[in-house]
């Protein structure tokens, strides 16, 4: 199947035809920021926007999500006996992702479904009932990086279907199967049409101006990278708040807790932060990670270094820019990337 | 203007430390994004061209001489001169460490006023021009009243100038921004006590707990914070309203009769929360009550800190 046509006025027929499989989700506008939103009318969906605030990461992987639920009795029969949440009861289809975002999914694929004995049923759940239909990036935000890190504003690696805004209409290019079933009758888009793409795809990249480069960082030895000098400068004035792990797609740590009230228990999940000291400390009170160096270190060696050697040469990283609009004291990861390439 | 400062606090910068009066000078270099200049440590003579003055400057430095064993110079306005004096009588920075390079604050800029000026459109160039703001984005330029979007503290700020230094820089320049503290600083008076609690959790609902406003406070040095505690553990660590609202009505109750009001916790913010609606009621029933102001003299004790057997009571028992 080659690439269909849809005319912006027609957008609701796309809206339709994925609402008939599941709950909609799409970047929608709060406020001055634009933020994703369960959405059942078209008219509120964003078509035109850099990019959303928080990453959609949340939709796979939210930031408190329940595991088991137990009753906190010992003596009552099933007492402490862990019971299964329900999966996702609904399908769902998440309109206007950014290929950066979809990348970043089929990254932490590698990790939460590496393999069956460690399979992580929540994130799988989640992602095999879910449908990706992307956004090309026509106009790129100025803090946007995606061509230094493998990809492209056009990219389609976890998309299902990838849009590409031609003005007056969309053109719709099928990627995986299920991306085929929901363009399933729409039109085919012309030959001339479709000659436009390589154009818009080749502006959009011209407009990412940011340079990055990490043959270095990759092809050194480990511990020549982690003993670089530019930790003692990088973390001074690093605050160690979670927020640039909690908007980044990629970063995918968390902390079981188990909580109850009364009779009622629950074990859950959270988004946890290696920025933070509680995150290595010891029950015996040893922190391998005892200083801010050695946490800010982590976060970038974790994604420029360590990923790519257990996740065949992906690095944690899809240029979305979103932690260099976060960070509170502007550690930019595009300097920082640079400066211990030298 | 504020060129004329970062010229002199460079010149400044370079003689202490060509004279090696200090091991580094902590002030701010410009932003690699706009609206956003970033805490520095100057260490030689030619880091000190990257430091600058401006209206973007919008952490505390206070927070970054903590736990310091060096002798570092910093650039300290009203606020954070204010709080590196609740550091000194807190016993958390020595005053033979710090050298103050005291300045004037022109009152900081709250990045998200700014946003919603320009409705939300990508900014990627700002820069300031006596009392404007010009902002520039795809296809757009907007020149903006800095007043219009100064920070709430900074418009209601009555100590712009260093209030203890060593060295000031430049003039001294207008101790106020103008607004009036008693009239924006507590919206919550004016509330029924159910709309009250509809305001608050309106406010706090965004969180994320990514605690950047605690770890961008000054006042939040402790070892580990009672959030953090596991045994007991206080405060839950999921996304429930009440874990939520623990962490922020304890901290900002940890802070009564300390917090200086410097906004750093409402800059450093990504969600863009107004936390300080809880800590400017505390700062304004301080003032009242106890007639006390923090970070204002060396050797002062927070009203909190103390049991004196003759006070007053009276609104504790009314």
């Amino acid at each position: 199947m080659g690439y269909k046509y849809l005319a912006k006025q027609d957008i609701k027929e796309l809206f339709d035809k994925v609402s008939k499989i599941g709950d909609v989700f799409a970047p929608v506008k709060k406020g001055v920021e634009v933020v994703w939103s369960e959405v059942q009318d078209v008219s509120k969906v964003l078509f035109d926007f850099k990019n959303t605030s928080l990453s959609p990461k949340g939709l796979f992987f939210p930031q408190t999500e329940c595991m088991f639920e137990f009753k906190n009795n010992p003596r009552a029969e099933d007492g402490f006996i862990l019971k299964e949440v329900p999966p996702l009861e609904k399908n769902r289809v998440i309109l206007n992702i950014r290929p950066c975002d979809a990348r970043a999914f089929s990254i932490l694929d590698k990790v939460f479904m590496r393999d069956e004995d460690s399979l992580d049923v929540y994130w799988k759940d989640k992602r095999d009932k879910t449908t990706l239909i992307g956004l090309a990036c026509n106009n790129p935000a100025s803090t946007c990086f995606c061509t230094q890190v493998g990809s492209s504003p056009f990219g389609e690696q976890g998309l299902d279907v990838l849009m590409i805004d031609l003005g007056d209409k969309y053109l719709l290019k099928p990627i995986t199967d299920k991306g085929k079933d929901i363009l399933d009758g729409f039109n085919d888009a012309s030959d001339e049409d479709v000659k436009k793409i390589d154009e818009l795809k080749q502006n959009a990249e011209n407009k990412i101006k940011t340079r990055l480069s990490m043959d270095n960082i990759l092809s050194r030895e480990i511990l020549e990278v982690y003993e670089n000098p530019y930790w003692d400068r990088l973390h001074e004035t690093c605050l160690n708040c979670g927020a640039c792990t909690f908007y980044c797609p990629t970063c995918h740590c968390f902390d079981i807790q188990d909580e109850t009230k009364g009779e009622y228990g629950r074990r859950v999940r959270n988004w946890d932060t290696c920025m933070s000291w509680l995150f290595t400390q010891h029950a015996s009170g040893h922190n391998p990670r005892g200083t801010k160096k050695h946490r800010v270190r982590q976060r970038f060696m974790h994604k420029f270094k360590y990923m790519p050697i257990k996740l065949d040469g992906d690095i944690g990283c899809v240029g979305c820019g979103r932690c260099i609009l976060v960070c509170p004291v502007n550690i930019d990861v595009r300097d920082v990337v640079n400066n211990l390439n030298k | 203007m504020l060129a004329e400062y970062t010229k002199q606090l460079r010149d400044a910068a370079k003689r202490l430390l060509k004279d090696k009066k200090v091991d580094c000078v902590l002030g701010y270099r410009k932003g690699t994004i706009p609206l956003v200049d970033a805490p520095y440590f100057a260490y030689t003579e030619e880091d000190c061209d990257n430091l600058i003055w401006s209206s973007f400057c919008t952490k505390n430095l206070a927070n970054f001489l903590i736990k310091r064993q060096d002798k570092v110079a910093v650039v300290a306005q009203g606020c954070v001169s204010r709080s590196i004096v609740g550091l000194i009588n807190e016993n958390q920075v020595k005053r033979e460490n710090v050298y103050i390079l005291g300045i004037w604050s022109p009152g900081m800029v709250d990045r998200w006023k700014v946003y919603e000026k320009v409705g939300g459109r990508e900014i990627v160039e700002a820069e300031e021009d006596g009392d404007k703001i010009i902002v520039k984005g795809d296809g757009f330029e907007e020149t903006i009243n800095k007043k219009e979007v100064l920070r709430q503290n900074c418009l209601t700020c009555i100590h712009r100038n260093a209030v203890l230094y060593d060295e000031f820089i430049g003039e001294k320049g207008e101790e106020t921004g103008g607004g009036d503290i008693d009239q924006v600083a507590a919206p919550w008076e004016k509330l029924s006590i159910d709309e009250r609690w509809e305001k608050f959790k309106d406010t706090f609902k965004e969180c994320i707990r990514c605690y950047a406003c605690r770890n961008a406070c000054p006042l939040c040095y402790c070892a580990e914070c009672f959030v953090d505690e596991s045994r007991p553990q206080w405060c839950g660590k999921t996304q429930d309203e009440a874990d939520i609202y623990t962490f922020h009505i304890l901290r900002a109750f940890h802070c009564a009769g300390r917090c200086v009001d410097c906004g750093a916790c409402e800059s450093a913010c990504p969600m863009g929360i107004k936390m300080r609606v809880l800590t400017s009621k505390i700062e304004k029933d301080i003032r009242q009550m106890y007639n006390y102001v923090p970070g204002m003299e060396i050797g002062a004790t927070p009203p909190l800190s103390v049991y004196r057997p003759d006070d007053p009571e009276e609104f504790i028992t009314p």
